[in-house]
C-alpha cells in the first residue's frame, strides 16, 4: 500500500490492472447468474412481504372501519379542535389573559400534585411487590419449575390486563376516589416490572449465588446477599422509568373516576369548556417533561456510576 | 462462617480494618433515602385521604366480583361472536396505528437524527414537538379523535397513530444517530450526495432495527387499543367497560380471558418475527 502510493500515475494503473485477477469468461458468468439469483430472491421477499402487509392493512382497514371520505370531509375538525381550544391573547392585556386562561391554577396545582402522588404510590408498592415476586420466577434462584410457572403467569396476568381496566373494576369495589388508581397502577407495576426484574435476575453472574449456597446460605440468604447486590441499581433505573409511564397513566386515571386531574379534563372535554381544555393539557404536558428529564438524570448517574465497577 | 474461631476472626478484623469499619455516610444516605421514600407515601396516604377501613371493605367486595366472574361465559353465541368482532377490530387499530404511526414517524425522525440533519434549530424543534406528542396519554388523543370523526374505530385507529408517532420518532432518531457511520461516508467518497449518504449508508444499517421496534410496538398497542374503547373508540374496550358497568361479571372475565389470548398470541407471533429479521439480538 505504503509502496504503490508513491508510482507514478501510469505506473500505478497498471499494477492496479494485474493485481485484480481475471476470471476466464465461463466463471465470471457464472458469478454473475449467482449474484442475479440472489439479487432476485431477495427482490421476490421484500415483494412478498409488502403484498402480505398490504393484504392485511386491507382486512385492517376494513375491520377498522377506514372511511377516507369521512377522514377527509371531517379532517378540519382537527386542527380546529386545536384553534379552539388554543386560548385568546391581546397585546393589550396579556397578562388578563393569561391568568384568566389559568383561572384554576391553584385547584390544577393541587391536582397534578394528587397524580403524582397516585403515581408515587402506585410505583413504590408495585416496584415492593415487583421485588418480591421477581426472585421466585428467575429459574437460576428458584429449582421448582411449578413456582416459577405460576410467578410467571401471574405477572404476565397483571401486566396484560391494562392499569384503566383495574381502575374500573375496582373503582366499583372501592368507590370513587384515588384508592382505586393507586391500586390499579400497583398491580400493573407488579406486572411490569416483576418481569423486567426477573429478566436482569436470570442474566447475573452465578458465582456469588453458588459461593454463597456453598458457604451454607439459607435461600434468603442466598437472594440477599448473591442476587440483590447484583441487581439493585438496574431495578431502581427500571423503577424510575416506570415511575415516568406510570405518570402518564395517573393523568388519565380520572376518566373513570379514580382519582387526579382526569376528572377535570374529561369534564373540561365534554363540556366544551375549550381553553380550560388547552390550560390542563399544557400542565400534564409540562410536568410529564419535566419527571421525564428528571428521571433521565438520575438514570443515566445511576447506570453511570454502574458502569465504573461502584 | 461458623468454623471461624473468635480469636482467628478479631486477627482478620485486625488486619483489614477499612472492611469491618461501619461506612457511616453511604449508611446515613441510604437511611435518609429510604426514610424520605417512607415519609413521601405516608404523606401521600395524608393528602389523597386514603380510608383504610374501605380498603378492608373493597377486597370483600372485590372477592364477591371475583367469585361471580367463575367461570367465564359470554352468555350466548351471538354475544361470543359480537365480542371476537370487537377484538378483531381491537387488533385492526393495533396493526393500522403502528404501521401508520412508524410510516409517519420515519421521515420526521431523519429530521430529527443529528446524524442526518446537521441544522440544530430542526433537529431542537423536531425533538421538542415529539416530545409534546408523547406527553399526551393515547386516552386523550381518542377523545380528539372521536371528537373529529365520531364514535367507532377509525377514531382509534388515529389516536393509535398519533402516540404511536411520537414515540417511534424518538425511538427511531436514536437509533439512527446510533448507527455506524463510516457505511455513509463510504458512499459520499466514492461520489454519491448527502441523500445517497443516507439511503444506501444509512438505512440498510437501521431498518431492522426499525422493523423490529415496531413489531415490539404492536404488540404493546393492542394492549393501548383495548383500553381507548373506554371513551368511545371501538374494540373490545367499549364492550368491556359497558359489561364492567352493568355488573356483567362472567362476561368480563369472558372478555378480560380474550384480551389475555389475543395478546400472548400476538406477542408470540411478532416475537418470531423479530428473531427471524435481526436474530437473537437484544432490542433497545
Amino acid at each position: 500500500m505504503g509502496r504503490s502510493r508513491d508510482l507514478p500515475i501510469p505506473a500505478l494503473e497498471k499494477s492496479m490492472r494485474t493485481a485484480v485477477p481475471e476470471f476466464p469468461e465461463a466463471r465470471l458468468q457464472e458469478l454473475a447468474d449467482r449474484y442475479a439469483d440472489a439479487v432476485a430472491a431477495k427482490r421476490r421477499r421484500v415483494w412478498l412481504g409488502s403484498a402480505v402487509l398490504i393484504a392485511a392493512a386491507l382486512a385492517a382497514g376494513w375491520m377498522g372501519d377506514v372511511d377516507f371520505r369521512k377522514f377527509a370531509e371531517n379532517f378540519w375538525r382537527f386542527p380546529a379542535y386545536f384553534a379552539s381550544i388554543a386560548p385568546t391573547f391581546s397585546f393589550s392585556s396579556a397578562w388578563n389573559d393569561l391568568s384568566e386562561w389559568l383561572w384554576g391554577l391553584p385547584r390544577w396545582t393541587l391536582l397534578l400534585g394528587d397524580t403524582l402522588l397516585i403515581a408515587y404510590m402506585g410505583t413504590l408498592s408495585g416496584a415492593i411487590c415487583g421485588f418480591v415476586l421477581c426472585f421466585l420466577a428467575s429459574a437460576n434462584l428458584v429449582r421448582s419449575r411449578t413456582i416459577v410457572f405460576v410467578t410467571r403467569r401471574l405477572l404476565e396476568f397483571c401486566r396484560t390486563v391494562p392499569d384503566i381496566v383495574f381502575a374500573l373494576i375496582f373503582v366499583l369495589a372501592f368507590g370513587l376516589g384515588p384508592l382505586p388508581g393507586v391500586l390499579a397502577i400497583a398491580i400493573h407495576t407488579t406486572g411490569a416490572l416483576g418481569k423486567q426484574f426477573a429478566e436482569v435476575v436470570e442474566n447475573i453472574d452465578n458465582k456469588p449465588i453458588e459461593g454463597v449456597a456453598a458457604s451454607g446460605g439459607s435461600w434468603i440468604q442466598i437472594v440477599r446477599f448473591g442476587a440483590v447486590p447484583q441487581v439493585l441499581s438496574n431495578f431502581v433505573s427500571y423503577a424510575l422509568l416506570r415511575f415516568e409511564i406510570n405518570v402518564r397513566g395517573a393523568a388519565v386515571m380520572g376518566f373513570v373516576g379514580a382519582g387526579g386531574i382526569g376528572q377535570d379534563l374529561i369534564e373540561a372535554v365534554r363540556k366544551f369548556y375549550y381553553s380550560d381544555v388547552s390550560a390542563i393539557l399544557l400542565l400534564i404536558i409540562v410536568t410529564v417533561m419535566l419527571f421525564d428529564f428528571i428521571t433521565e438524570r438520575v438514570r443515566h448517574r445511576l447506570l453511570g456510576l454502574e458502569g465504573t465497577g461502584a | 462462617m461458623k468454623s471461624f474461631s473468635s480469636d482467628a476472626q478479631a486477627a482478620i478484623v485486625e488486619r483489614y480494618p477499612s472492611h469491618f469499619r461501619p461506612d457511616w455516610w453511604s449508611r446515613a444516605k441510604i437511611t435518609i433515602g429510604l426514610g424520605t421514600a417512607v415519609a413521601l407515601f405516608l404523606f401521600g396516604i395524608a393528602q389523597l385521604d386514603i380510608p383504610f377501613h374501605r380498603l378492608s371493605d373493597g377486597m370483600a367486595r372485590l372477592g364477591g366480583f371475583l367469585r361471580l366472574m367463575l367461570p367465564p361465559d359470554p352468555g350466548s353465541w351471538a354475544e361470543a361472536l359480537k365480542y371476537l368482532n370487537a377484538l378483531g377490530e381491537t387488533v385492526s387499530i393495533a396493526f393500522l396505528g403502528t404501521l401508520g404511526g412508524a410510516l409517519l414517524a420515519l421521515p420526521v425522525a431523519l429530521l430529527a437524527a443529528r446524524n442526518v440533519v446537521a441544522n440544530r434549530i430542526v433537529h431542537f424543534f423536531s425533538r421538542r414537538s415529539l416530545d409534546t406528542i408523547r406527553g399526551v396519554d393515547i386516552l386523550i388523543w381518542a377523545l380528539i379523535w372521536v371528537g373529529v370523526v365520531g364514535l367507532g374505530p377509525f377514531a382509534g385507529i388515529l389516536a393509535v397513530i398519533c402516540s404511536d408517532f411520537g414515540t417511534f420518532g424518538k425511538l427511531f432518531s436514536e437509533a439512527i444517530e446510533a448507527a455506524d457511520k463510516n457505511p455513509a461516508e463510504g458512499v459520499r467518497s466514492a461520489g454519491g450526495n448527502h441523500l445517497h449518504g443516507v439511503r444506501f449508508g444509512l438505512l440498510p444499517q437501521v431498518f431492522p432495527i426499525l422493523l423490529s421496534q415496531v413489531l415490539y410496538y404492536f404488540e404493546s398497542n393492542t394492549r393501548s387499543a383495548t383500553i381507548i374503547g373506554i371513551v368511545g373508540a371501538g374494540g373490545i374496550g367499549l364492550q368491556l367497560a359497558e359489561q364492567i358497568r352493568v355488573l356483567e361479571w362472567q362476561k368480563v372475565s369472558f372478555l378480560i380471558l380474550l384480551i389475555l389470548i389475543a395478546v400472548s398470541a400476538i406477542d408470540w407471533i411478532s416475537g418470531k418475527l423479530r428473531f427471524a429479521i435481526i436474530g437473537r439480538r437484544a432490542v433497545a
